[in-house]
């Protein structure tokens, strides 16, 4: 270490302004930032009211995310073994296969996104932002473990330049660049992170396990005729509420196993980094969305059996629990106030209900649900912040007529 | 003549009525998937704002103030439905395509801001040349937009196959994204960001 500080002490010259290489000095600002703590902290936001600086916050998500990454990298390679009838397979091996798996799509995303971001940090002269790692590291996780690796660099590269540099790097994105990333991929290859077949990797040509159909959980109650019994299908499709809870399914890598979840939520909660209002505001929003909907289906029998779906289902089929822990809790594209946050995070739990029930072409609607919150996060915090102003004035109004 | 030259050329770039004046904006999302159709829009939209603008430009002594709008909504509808009614003889197939946007020229800013602000105020030559200007301005952005969105959601230009010189194991996959709106919108917002950066125009506030 002391090598390397000393090395880096030596090549500062070189890349401040006059030196040979001061067009490359962000490389050069990255390699110190990761590696030692310099004395500079980050200026602006997403900190504003903070002292912290960007790279404790980042790192401390790359914390909360780990559990997700490995429980995603184990179960991938599980139903990879279990479809394909791999013999002898242990949970080494899983975890083995589950990496083959998953590692080349991170590295993928990381590459792809990391060259975007030096060549935007070169030429604007600003740092290289580390809340980059964090992007690359939740967009593999959103995506299934069959992603073909051209695609994850298309679709980081998109998140990057269009989801966040064009309106001027880390710090002023309208959306989160990791699920506009993701948005983007499902709209323009929608084969390859939608439908049945995309969920477990299959070997081609080999043989595959009897009855393997690769339906999620929202596929098949999505498909229930009214009148149907949407738990009992999911039963006889193989999911359970506690093995949903589980996760170990087919889904994209990071978001079936709700433990690993729970515990990033903690992670996050506790050190403070992750908006505990946003969450809690989208699981009630879940909660509100599933009970209306509940309603309308005892109301309406003739209605899509969906509707019936009770609120604990809701919570752990699909990824809308990843989704409000890890993703709609980004500190530039979340509102900022905490009243605002109730409000976001509410809202999104409610659209999810509305686009998983209501809507046949989206099966899950969380990713669409938090960019468009994401939109209107900005118009919550100005309604809030004027909402308040406006109680302090007629407060103040009242206060100098009782004296005078 | 250095400024009959202006009139004509300053529209394609320096004043381009959808990279700086941001005008016509719907159509250009709308017909864009396909080149064909855009060409034909394109060659549309420029016949008909050239000569409305000449004219009301030869009209523009006669015309009372007041009633200036309507009487070049007429001539812009007249000429708009002898466009439509061309294509629906000759081009059946391609109008059928463009559905109501042929007709929906009539409602392009670019043909009425052009009628209200040049024609009404100069002589035939110029006006028509201005209208000529701003129709080919129009018709390159959206040319451009078509060849992007066709070449990167089908693959194809002009419904050729543009990779047919890749290998045979080569497949394209057709980007879908920008076969639908939002993707014309992305493109022609980078268009306007990379066109702006090379002129060197900024809106300042």
């Amino acid at each position: 270490m002391k090598f390397m500080m000393n090395h880096l002490e030596k090549m500062k010259p070189l890349f401040k302004p006059g030196g040979k290489l001061e067009k490359l000095y962000p490389l050069f600002e990255a390699q110190e930032t990761f590696m030692f703590t310099p004395p500079t902290v980050t200026k602006s936001s997403p900190h504003i009211r903070d002292a912290n600086d960007m790279k404790r916050t980042m790192i401390t998500v790359i914390f909360a995310l780990i559990p997700c990454i490995l429980f995603g990298m184990y179960n991938a390679g599980r139903q990879h073994n279990i479809v394909n009838m791999v013999q002898n397979a242990t949970l080494m091996t899983h975890l083995l296969q589950g990496a083959l798996l998953v590692m080349p799509i991170i590295m993928a995303s990381y590459v792809a996104g990391g060259i975007w971001e030096v060549l935007f940090a070169v030429v604007r002269k600003h740092e290289i932002n580390e809340g980059f790692l964090v992007t690359g590291m939740l967009f593999p996780l959103t995506l299934p473990p069959t992603i073909p690796l051209w695609q994850v660099a298309v679709g980081i590269s998109f998140g990057v330049i269009i989801g966040k540099e064009v309106f001027g790097g880390t710090g002023f994105n309208v959306l989160n660049p990791a699920l506009t990333a993701r948005a983007f991929l499902f709209f323009a290859y929608p084969q390859q992170i939608s439908g049945d077949s995309v969920w477990t990797s299959v070997v081609k040509g080999g043989a595959i396990m009897d009855g393997f159909s690769g339906a999620t959980p929202l596929a098949i109650a999505a498909q229930v005729p009214s009148g149907g019994n949407v738990i009992e299908a999911l039963r006889e499709g193989g999911f359970t509420w506690m093995s949903m809870f589980g996760g170990l399914e087919g889904g994209s890598i990071g978001e079936t196993g709700v433990i690993p979840i729970l515990i990033g939520a903690a992670i996050l909660i506790i050190t403070g980094v992750g908006a505990w209002r946003i969450m809690a505001g989208g699981v009630l929003g879940l909660f509100i969305g599933s009970t209306l909907m509940n309603f309308v289906g005892n109301a309406q029998p003739e209605f899509k059996a969906f509707t019936m779906l009770p609120f604990h289902y809701h919570l752990v089929v699909g990824s809308f629990l990843f989704g409000i822990v890890f993703m709609a809790t980004d500190p530039v594209s979340a509102s900022a106030t905490n009243a605002g946050k109730w409000v976001y995070g509410s809202l999104i739990g409610l659209l999810t209900i509305v686009i998983r029930v209501t809507n046949p072409a989206y099966p899950e609607g969380v990713m669409l649900s938090i960019l468009f919150m994401n939109v209107m996060a900005p118009l919550i915090d100005h309604i809030v912040v004027s909402l308040h102003v406006k109680r302090r004035a007629s407060y103040l109004r009242r206060f100098s007529r009782a004296k005078g | 003549m250095a400024k009959t030259r202006d009139i004509l050329l300053d529209p394609l770039s320096d004043n381009n009525p959808i990279a700086i004046q941001v005008l016509g904006i719907c159509s250009a999302l709308a017909v864009t998937v396909k080149m064909e159709t855009a060409m034909v829009m394109a060659l549309a939209l420029t016949t008909v704002v050239t000569f409305s603008n000449l004219i009301i430009s030869v009209m523009r002594k006669a015309i009372p103030a007041k009633i200036r709008m309507i009487v070049e909504m007429a001539v812009i509808a007249s000429l708009v439905i002898v466009a439509d009614q061309f294509l629906q003889a000759y081009m059946f197939e391609v109008s059928r395509q463009l559905s109501v946007f042929v007709g929906l020229i009539i409602t392009n800013c670019i043909v009425m801001g052009r009628a209200e602000a040049f024609a009404l105020q100069n002589p035939p030559g110029p006006s028509f040349l201005d209208g000529l200007g701003n129709g080919l301005g129009y018709s390159a952005i959206l040319l451009i937009v078509a060849s992007i969105r066709e070449i990167l959601g089908s693959g194809t230009w002009f419904g050729h196959d543009v990779f047919a010189f890749m290998p045979e194991s080569f497949h394209y996959m057709g980007n879908g994204l920008a076969l639908l709106a939002p993707g014309a919108f992305i493109i022609i917002g980078l268009i306007i960001w990379a066109h702006r950066t090379i002129v060197g125009k900024f809106e300042t506030d």
